[in-house]
């Protein structure tokens, strides 16, 4: 457990009084632990590296926390110094900041440790100074990116399993949106992908000349005409395909509206709508000529495929990040093209038979020369057309030239981002699991404490000793803590493996012996009730009431409650945690016939050995009676006194 | 519709500003709406002296308490999320969410939704060292959920349901659906004394007094600190 988290320890500890009234058993005592300040200079131990300062420079900045009367907190009167245990070298930075007004990032630090520093002695970020201000915010910023993309995809990724209930829409769409989560969801997903190629390669196809039938062999035909049956007939079905999709999407989609509005949801719309407006379009000469342009929007469908392939998603999503290099780029092109158009142009003007023959026609030119391109479809005539396109052409390689870089260096920074993500994602669940593993030590500690008999009370000197090793205070009182938590519940922790020992036996529960037991104590005038088993209790509180009075008064008492059918009395064996009698566990309340409870009367030395003698069984009986001497099944080990445990029946 | 008629709207103005930005090709800006991340939350607590006053804890104590305090939220307040961390570290066996959860609202009694250094160290004291009667009345404001004054059975029963998520799922003996709601009818069966379904500070008071039990195992906290 963290160091930091000792220090909740005693606030837990003390909330624990929160369950004395539930409890029905007396708490555990608390374990033994040995336990365990006008101009004057001040002397700031830092994790042992002393700074001494004067108190008025600390005095300069009053909300913060060298500044305020919170340093008393960690004053230290033995040594007369305030003392923190911090990292010294950014404590370095902190005192600068008080010196000098200005507060300096390290750049070699990691940029959260800096943070929480800060936060600690009560700066604020925006303090710090100008020098610094740029390339702390990036690398703020950066860290933040980096923390959400994880964020989102622990929500977004396979971490998330949807809980049972959730409704055919929710799978639908978790299916649409990580399509490795489930077979048939990867299946679709290929399907889709594969109709994607199949329509794009129609699309393809049907432009190409295929040599048209033996009778007119000279003419040639695209094939699209030339089997206008068999592309209408793929055409139909990868259409089908789309339109499915496309309304199983809008269905499953949490936010329709949001869905509608999205550019993918756009982009499948528009690359099957034009069939179905072929399909309404009567055909007619005038309106099918603006029904072939519409066939262009087919080619979107190629669009489809960002679904499937991340780097055209990271291509999309860095012009689109770049929109205002690119719309840069675009308006200062544009300026330069306007003006050397013009130029070219009244500098041809005079040339008979030119090409220039307005400043449109030019921008032709223009760009073709700015680009590099060079067709030559167009070249001036003129001395002065000849020296205005070279410095065209000069001053084009430099336009082009600027903004690119930046596109190019945002491309790759999201590149690298998302190949971050992804092997942080793989690597994320091999961490986890090794973290789950390193902790599990802590979390089985109590049980191993149980095991080796450690609850057992002090009396047994030197037994104790043998058996459990030493803990420390913080283990003492942790563990102190978690029994309490058993006390109140009357529940005890148990490991995995005895929890499914413990279920199967209850399973196979039957109801062969009669024998019943009850287990109560003695609190006093009887009105009270602390059995764990409080239905059957209840019912027979009264007639306990004389079974009480011999039992053991004792300060402290551990009940379990089990209720069991008697096997063989054979010799039990011990299992990993709890001695178990040869009874299996049965909290079979249901049954009417019986509850059988085990008093354990551990020794404190209070007790003498008379109170623990079995009690007279109390009341009318019922059936078969039994008075056995249990082991106690809760302290396991041989240290333990095996104090009797009644089974008084009824 | 009309929030998604307002949306439309936005959406067409953010279309026209970004269609401007291409054609100035101005740099983006920071928005200033990504600056002002929350801001900190900063609270520091009175002087160690009037603490020291008002509740039952030395200087000492009340600086180890604070370091420790300082160093898990240097903010200076805990809010509910990292509360509910603490906690269940010390119960990783189980779900300590619920129980923190009230345990929470029972620290914060100006309920403002965190629990600062004087809520804290007010509430040890308290439990620490103070009398059986604060240490009961904080008992009973701990399961009064709505602070209404009086408990009845739901409210015990998600206490106590609370309380054994705490457990896990491992336990012995196994534990049952019904064990909570025993559990409870145990618990009002003691302390109702009017038997009117709820309980009231005053009967709360007396069955615990009468209890042998509840009075022996207050005294276990004493040296905590």
């Amino acid at each position: 457990m963290a160091a930091g988290v000792a220090t909740w320890l005693p606030f837990a500890r003390a909330a624990a009084v929160g369950w004395l009234p539930l409890a029905q058993q007396p708490l555990p005592p608390a374990p033994e632990v040995k336990a365990s300040r006008g101009d004057e200079v001040l002397v700031v131990n830092v994790s042992g590296r002393r700074f001494e300062t004067w108190k008025n420079t600390l005095d300069r900045y009053p909300d913060t926390l060298l500044g305020s009367s919170e340093k008393e907190f960690f004053y230290d009167a033995e040594s007369g110094e305030y003392f923190f245990d911090r990292d010294p070298d950014m404590f370095r930075h902190v005192l600068n900041f008080y010196r000098t007004g200005r507060l300096h990032c390290p750049r070699q630090e990691c940029i959260q440790a800096f943070d929480e520093e800060l936060a600690f002695y009560g700066l604020v970020p925006e303090l710090v100074g100008d020098c610094c201000l740029e390339e702390y915010r990036d690398r703020k910023k950066e860290n933040a990116e980096r923390l959400a993309e994880d964020e989102e995809a622990e929500q977004a990724g396979e971490g998330p399993a949807l809980p049972a209930g959730s409704s055919l829409r929710q799978r639908l769409w978790r299916a649409f949106e990580n399509p490795h989560t489930s077979t048939a969801a990867l299946v679709f997903y290929y399907v889709t992908g594969f109709f994607i190629a199949v329509s794009v390669i129609a699309n393809v196809v049907e432009t190409i000349p295929c040599r048209s039938s033996a009778r007119r062999p000279t003419r040639e035909q695209p094939c699209g005409d030339r089997f206008p049956m068999a592309f209408f007939c793929m055409d139909t079905a990868c259409v089908l395909i789309f339109t499915g999709e496309y309304l199983l999407r809008l269905f499953a989609a949490p936010s329709r509206c949001r869905f509608l509005r999205s550019v993918m949801s756009l982009i499948d719309v528009v690359a099957i709508l034009p069939y179905y407006i072929g399909l309404f379009v009567p055909k007619n000469d005038d309106v099918s000529g603006a029904f072939v342009t519409l066939r262009v929007f087919r080619v979107f469908r190629i669009f489809k495929f960002s679904r499937h392939s991340q780097g055209l998603r990271i291509l999309g999503y860095t012009l689109k990040s770049c929109a205002s290099e690119l719309g840069f780029l675009l308006f200062s092109l544009t300026m330069a093209i306007i003006i050397f158009a013009t130029v070219m142009f009244y500098a041809e003007k005079g040339t008979s038979k030119t090409n220039f023959t307005s400043i449109p026609a030019a921008f032709w030119y223009t760009i073709v020369t700015m680009t590099t391109l060079g067709y030559g479809d167009m070249v001036p005539s003129t001395i002065a057309g000849k020296i205005f396109g070279s410095i065209c052409s000069l001053s084009g390689v430099l336009v082009i030239a600027l903004p690119v870089p930046v596109i190019v260096s945002n491309f790759s920074r999201i590149y690298h981002q998302n190949q971050r993500a992804d092997k942080r994602r793989a690597q994320q669940k091999v961490r986890l699991a090794r973290i789950r593993l390193a902790k599990s030590g802590t979390t089985n500690a109590f049980l191993q404490y149980k095991q080796n008999g450690g609850l057992e009370d002090s009396g047994s000197g030197e037994g104790q000793a043998l058996c459990v090793r030493s803990r420390s205070a913080f283990e003492q009182q942790h563990h102190h803590l978690l029994h309490c938590l058993e006390k109140t519940t009357c529940h005890e922790f148990t490991d995995e493996l005895t929890f499914s020992e413990a279920l199967g036996a209850v399973s196979l529960g039957g109801r062969t012996s009669r024998s019943t037991s009850v287990s109560s104590q003695p609190m006093g005038p009887g009105s009270l009730l602390s059995s764990c088993c409080p239905r059957r209790a209840k019912r027979r509180a009264i007639r306990l009431a004389n079974s009480t009075a011999s039992v053991s008064r004792g300060s402290m008492q551990e009940l379990d409650t089990l209720a069991g059918l008697r096997r063989s009395p054979a010799p039990q064996s011990r299992s990993s945690l709890n001695a178990k009698p040869h009874d299996s566990l049965d909290l079979n309340c249901d049954s009417p016939d019986f509850v059988a409870a085990i008093i354990s009367i551990p020794t404190p030395p209070v007790n003498t050995p008379d109170e623990s003698q079995p009690s007279s069984p109390g009341g009318g009986g019922s059936g078969g009676r039994s008075n056995t001497t249990l082991r106690n099944s809760s302290l396991g080990t041989p240290c333990l006194l095996p104090e009797t445990v009644k089974i008084s029946s009824l | 519709m009309s929030g998604c008629s307002k949306r439309c709207r936005l959406g067409f103005v953010k279309f026209a500003q970004t269609i401007f930005k291409l054609i100035t090709g101005t740099l983006s800006k920071d928005k200033i709406e990504d600056e002002l991340e929350m801001t900190m939350v900063c609270h520091r607590p009175e002087g160690l002296e009037q603490l020291e006053a008002q509740t039952n804890f030395t200087k000492r104590e009340l600086q180890v308490l604070y370091r420790g305090f300082k160093n898990e939220c240097p903010s200076g307040v805990v809010n509910e999320e990292t509360f509910k961390q603490i906690y269940a570290q010390f119960f990783p066996h189980g779900d300590a969410s619920t129980y923190a959860h009230y345990l929470f609202n029972a620290f914060d009694t100006t309920q403002t939704g965190s629990v600062k250094f004087e809520d804290f160290v007010s509430a040890l004291s308290i439990l620490l060292r103070g009398t059986v009667h604060e240490k009961l009345r904080w008992t009973f404001n701990l399961y009064d959920i709505n602070k209404d004054g009086y408990i009845n059975k739901e409210e015990m029963m998600d206490i106590v349901k609370a309380i054994y998520d705490m457990m896990g799922k491992y336990t012995y003996p196994v534990l049952k659906e019904d064990t909570p709601r025993q559990h409870v009818d145990v618990f009002f069966q003691k302390m109702d004394k009017n038997k009117d379904g709820i309980v009231t500070l005053d009967e709360f008071l007396e069955s615990c007094q009468e209890d042998d039990n509840i009075m022996k195992s207050l005294q276990l906290f004493q040296n905590v600190m």
